[in-house]
Order: structure tokens, then sequence, then C-alpha cells
């Protein structure tokens, strides 16, 4: 009955207002049954306040949100029990052994880590060989999959994670989200939160949110598309000075930092690439590199910000 | 840790704890220097309580001696003093004690108004800081102590120290618990989950009531063994009571623990009311000789009825009757604490 829903998850002009902040802003999106989706923004955006709501942790302020069909506020028991949530911050019992903790919460939601062995083997039986050793003392990777697997043990509906990857080193970060596409193949629909603009590539549609409001939702390939500009990578070797010389130039639109290089749009959508480089090396800059790119998350929420 | 350390407590506050006098220390001021003063003074000598400090011939050093504290008691016996106990069949000799500690000074000035008439019944003592007493009672008291027989202190103080230690370890674990669990965060995973609020409360109860019993009986087992206390009562009916009592002190420390956010403030407020609780207690004092008032604040004191209690059921044996009122109190107590424990546990913010 509930696997017939279109969308398992409608959240309806949330707002989350705290003392004075209003942390949340009138935010719509839903999620389709089976669906990866993500949530990407940096910081202080509003995430965190959205999961703690659909888990049933916080009251919104205003708005309705539904999860399965049912409202998180009056049927809060019923998603409790199809729900699995990973918080943001390390959340088990560290003075318990990896086995204890999954077991406690096994028996929390009434079943066995047996009857849903299947579910977590792909993931627990990379910590088992570690099943007697406190969960405090775990490296941050297996911390992650224990904290996953606990939050699996109950064969939940929806998945929400809390930036599962945030400290995590990147080859564990790449597992872990292979995992997750493999549990999405098992038809479980994820909502996950990332401050990392190149994991929503992995998402099947994304949310991109700043300040409490989501400026565009879409999959990560039509969000590029949308892009619609040009884009060029410049590089020399004095990279601060370089900012603020494109910036003072006419032809250019936008500069924005991006690792070693610079990201740049041009007015006219066209760039003569020498005219450039013989315009900067007048003023001093040497090594000049210039060459166009194509457009990544990054560059759209960075002009989406705009 | 949670046994062995309240042990060590039972066994030092018991013997650091009591308002037992004991080495009383004396200074001697004999003017008279005749075989009857001498034989005054051997009487103070030979009692245990007693501990001569030094002895002069001048009230002057006397006093200075009780100035810097170097004795708590100026024996003065004047000059004359066993002539006139002859003739006149009448004499006087003069306390001066150090007033500071009024409890130490009225037990002090108690045993030795008690060694002195005990020597002879005719010596009038002439006391210098304690003028209500001056005028004796020439008439002689028979007392005979009911339960306590030989006022011993210990058996009346290890009980108490006993309640303060089961309820200091089961009423900090409790309101420690769940705030730890709001810090670490783990909290967030529990309250996702479909558990009751009443499951998760009966879940955090269970564990502190049992250690607490443990403590208890292993308290009882320290003080037979060491202090000989007497254990006159039914030790069913003590610990079916504690249970009671176990759940409003638990239930007060996961309201403490429920309505707070750090541990910080879970020390700041259970430390609060465990002092004023404790020294309202009737621990040291009886609570009958408080004010009206503090009579009236101690209904929600806890620790007051199981000190009643634990001493009503183990000195005197007292039976299910005698303690229904404070147990029916308590009961009542218990619900109430708990139901707002269970209340202001929010799953959701």
């Amino acid at each position: 009955m509930i696997k017939q829903t279109k969308h398992i998850i409608k959240v309806n002009q949330l707002r989350k207002s705290y003392e004075k902040v209003e942390a949340v802003k009138g935010v719509s999106f839903s999620v389709s049954n089976g669906e990866l989706f993500g949530l990407i923004g940096p910081d202080g955006a509003g995430k965190t306040s959205i999961f703690r709501i659909l888990t049933t942790l916080m009251f919104p302020t205003d708005g309705n949100v539904s999860m399965m069909d049912l409202d998180v506020v009056k049927d809060y028991r019923f998603i409790r029990n199809n729900l699995g949530y990973m918080p943001q911050r390390f959340s088990l019992y560290q003075d318990l052994s990896v086995e204890e903790n999954l077991a406690f919460f096994a028996r929390i939601f009434g079943t066995t880590i047996e009857e849903n062995y299947d579910l977590i083997k792909d993931i627990y039986i990379q910590i088992e060989p570690f099943k007697k050793r406190l969960a405090g003392q775990l490296s941050g990777g297996m911390k992650q999959k224990l904290a996953l697997s606990c939050a699996l043990i109950h064969s939940p509906e929806i998945l929400i994670l809390d930036e599962p990857t945030t400290g995590v080193d990147a080859v564990s970060r790449k597992e872990f989200w292979e995992m997750l596409i493999r549990l999405k193949e098992k038809g479980i629909t994820i909502l996950v939160s990332t401050p990392y603009m190149d994991e929503a590539n992995m998402c099947d549609r994304v949310a991109l949110i700043q300040n409490g409001e989501i400026m565009s939702i879409d999959t990560p390939a039509k969000i590029i598309d949308d892009f619609g500009r040009k884009l060029w990578a410049v590089k020399s070797d004095n990279i601060y000075q370089l900012i603020l010389d494109l910036k003072k130039m006419e032809s250019v639109d936008t500069v924005f930092p991006f690792g070693e290089y610079l990201h740049i749009t041009s007015k006219a959508d066209e760039f003569n690439e020498e005219r450039l480089i013989s315009d900067l090396e007048k003023v001093g800059h040497s090594n000049i590199r210039i060459q166009q790119i194509k457009a990544n998350i990054e560059d759209c929420f960075m002009q989406l910000m705009q | 840790m949670i046994f062995g350390i309240p042990i060590i407590q039972l066994v030092v506050l018991v013997h650091a704890a009591t308002l037992e006098m004991k080495s009383i220390d004396m200074y001697i001021v004999d003017n008279d220097l005749s075989s009857m003063s001498y034989e005054l003074i051997s009487k103070f000598k030979g009692s245990s309580f007693y501990n001569i400090s030094g002895s002069s011939f001048s009230m002057d050093k006397a006093n200075k001696a009780i100035e810097k504290n170097q004795t708590d008691l100026i024996l003065h016996i004047p000059s004359g003093f066993e002539r006139k106990l002859i003739r006149e069949n009448e004499s006087k000799v003069q306390l001066l004690i150090d007033g500071i500690n009024g409890t130490a000074a009225s037990l002090i000035n108690a045993y030795s108004t008690s060694v002195i008439s005990d020597f002879n019944r005719n010596i009038i003592v002439d006391l210098t800081q304690m003028p209500a007493i001056k005028n004796m009672n020439p008439i002689k008291m028979e007392e005979s102590y009911w339960y306590n027989p030989e006022l011993n202190y210990k058996i009346y103080m290890l009980p108490g120290i006993l309640v303060i230690l089961v309820t200091i370890i089961s009423m900090f674990l409790a309101a420690m618990n769940i705030v730890r669990e709001k810090e670490i965060g783990t909290i967030e995973q529990l309250n996702v989950t479909p558990i009751r609020k009443f499951e998760f409360i009966i879940g955090k109860l269970v564990p502190f009531i049992v250690i607490a019993l443990f403590e208890l009986a292993f308290g009882l087992l320290i003080g037979k063994i060491f202090f000989h206390i007497p254990i006159v009562g039914s030790l069913g009916l003590l610990f079916g009571f504690t249970i009671i009592y176990l759940l409003v002190v638990l239930g007060i420390g996961l309201f403490i623990s429920a309505i707070s956010s750090t541990q910080q403030q879970v020390m700041f407020i259970s430390f609060f009311f465990m002092l004023v609780f404790i020294l309202m207690s009737g621990i040291f004092t009886p609570t009958e000789s408080m004010p009206v008032w503090a009579q009236r604040i101690n209904v929600i004191n806890p620790f007051y009825y199981f000190m009643r209690v634990i001493r009503m059921i183990l000195l005197k044996g007292s039976g299910f009757w005698d303690i229904s009122y404070e147990f029916f109190s308590l009961l009542i107590y218990a619900a109430i604490m708990l139901s707002l424990a269970v209340w202001r546990y929010r799953k959701v913010a």
C-alpha cells in the first residue's frame, strides 16, 4: 500500500523559526518512491532543520510535511517505525560494542539482527571483524558504517542521512556513496544532505538550498544544462592579484576561485582568449593559462546564489 | 567505584559525624591543693573523656589558654575549697567553658557537672558561661535510654549516613543519565525510534533501583559487622519502603535531567536540593526542634521520611502500620515526581 504512493515524501511550504532566526523559509519539494534525493547546500542553509522536522524530532512552525502519506505531527508513531535516521553527529552508544549497539537498536524496533541481516549484510560485513570493539574506538569511516547499519536494522521505507560524509576521508566517502546506491537498488527511498557539491552527481535529483530557501530542484545533469553559459578556467602565478585584475576588466562578468583555477564568465558570453592573455600580461601576470570548461554543480550554485 | 566509595564514606563518616565528645581538653587551676581537690582532679583524669591540657595557679594564664584554643574547659578550684566543704558541708568550684560551639559547650557542661556531682553532691558548680544552669536541681535523676541504652552515637548515625549515601548515588546517577544522552547525542537516535516515553523512563529507573538496593544491603552488612548496629525490625519492610523511596528520589533525578541540557546545570540544581534536604532531614538535629515553617517544608523532603523510617525499623522494630504515614506520603510523592519526569521528557522539541 505504501509502495503505491508516487511521492513518498511531500513537503509543502515548510517554515521553521527559532526564537529570532527563520531557519527554513517556505520550502516545498517531494521525493518519489525509491529515489535518491540530495539536499545540497552550505553549512547553516537549513538542511538539518528540515531533516529534524521530517524525522518527527521537531515540530514545524508552519506548512505541512507528509511521509508515506502520513502527517509528521499526527502520525509520528507510525513514521518512526518506518524511518531510518542517521544524525549528523555520531550518536550511538560509544561505551557499547559494535555488536551490542546493533542488537540494542534491533530490539527497540522489536526485531533481531538476523531478521534483516540481508539488508545490512554488505555494510556490516566490513565492520564485523571489529564487532567486539567499543563503538567509540572505531575510525570515522567505520563509525559511519555502523551508524548506517543501525539506521537500517528495522528495514525502513525511508532512510534519512544528515551529512553522512562530512569529516570522512575521500576513499570512505566514495565507498559510502556506493553503499547508498546499492540500498537504492533495493527499493529504499533515500534523502541525503551534503555540503559537498561533487557528491550531487550521485543523486537522482538534488535540491540546491541556501539561507532556508530552495534555489533549484532538478536532476544534476539538468541543473548543469541550465547553467546555459560558457565558462572558462584561468590561472596564473599570482592568483589573488588575478582575481582583482579580472574583476576590473569590462568584458568579465563573474569570477570565482575554484581550487587552483578561477572560473570566469563573460558578459558577451565569448572571450578572445589571446587578447585576455595579453591584457593580463600587460599588468604583470606570468604563466597565464586559460581554457573553456564545462560547468559543474558548484558553478551553478554560485550563479544561483547571486 | 559505585560500591567502593560509599563504603569508605560510610566507615569514615560514622566515626567523624558523631556528636560524642571525646578528649575534652581541660585546664586546671587548683588554688586549694588539698586532698579533696586532688581527688576531684583525679576523677576527671580517670575519665576517658577528659584530657588534661595544662595547669597553673593563675586564672589569667588559664584564660589565655582558652583564647589560644588550647583548651575547651577550665576547672577552677578556689582556695578554702576543702575547708568549706567539711565545715559548712557545702563548697564551690567554677567551670569556664569555651562557648564557641554551643552544642559542644552544653555537652561539656553536662558531662563535667555530672562528674562533679558524682564526686560530691554538695559541691555547687558555679558556671560562668552558662548562667541558666546555675541553680542545679538537687534531685538526682535516674535516666534510662530506650532503643539505644548505651547512647551509642554510631548506632544512631549509621542509618542516617546510609540514607544519604543511597540517595546521592541514585539521584546523581539518574540525574546525570538523560542529560548525558543529550550531550553525546544518543538521545537523538533513541527519539526517532517508536519507544514510548514511559518505557524509556522505566528503563532508566530499574537499573538504579537495583544498584541502590545493593548499596543499602552492603551498607547494612558493614554496619552489622563493624558497628554492630541492631536490626530489630523486618528487613523486608525496610527494603520495600526503600523501593518506594527510590522511586521518589529517582523521579526527582530524572526530572532534573529532563529539564536540563548540560551536566553542569544538573550538578547545580541537584547540589542545591541535596544540601537543603540533607541538612533539614533530621540527620544531626531532631526535626521537631526546627521552626514550624521548616517542618512544613520537610513535607517535600524525601530524606526526612526515610531518615525517620530507617531508624524506626532498624532500632525500634517498627512494623508497617507504624510507618504507614511515611509510606503512603512517599507513594503519592513518587507518583507525582515520576509523572512530572515522564511529562517533561520530550521526544519532540
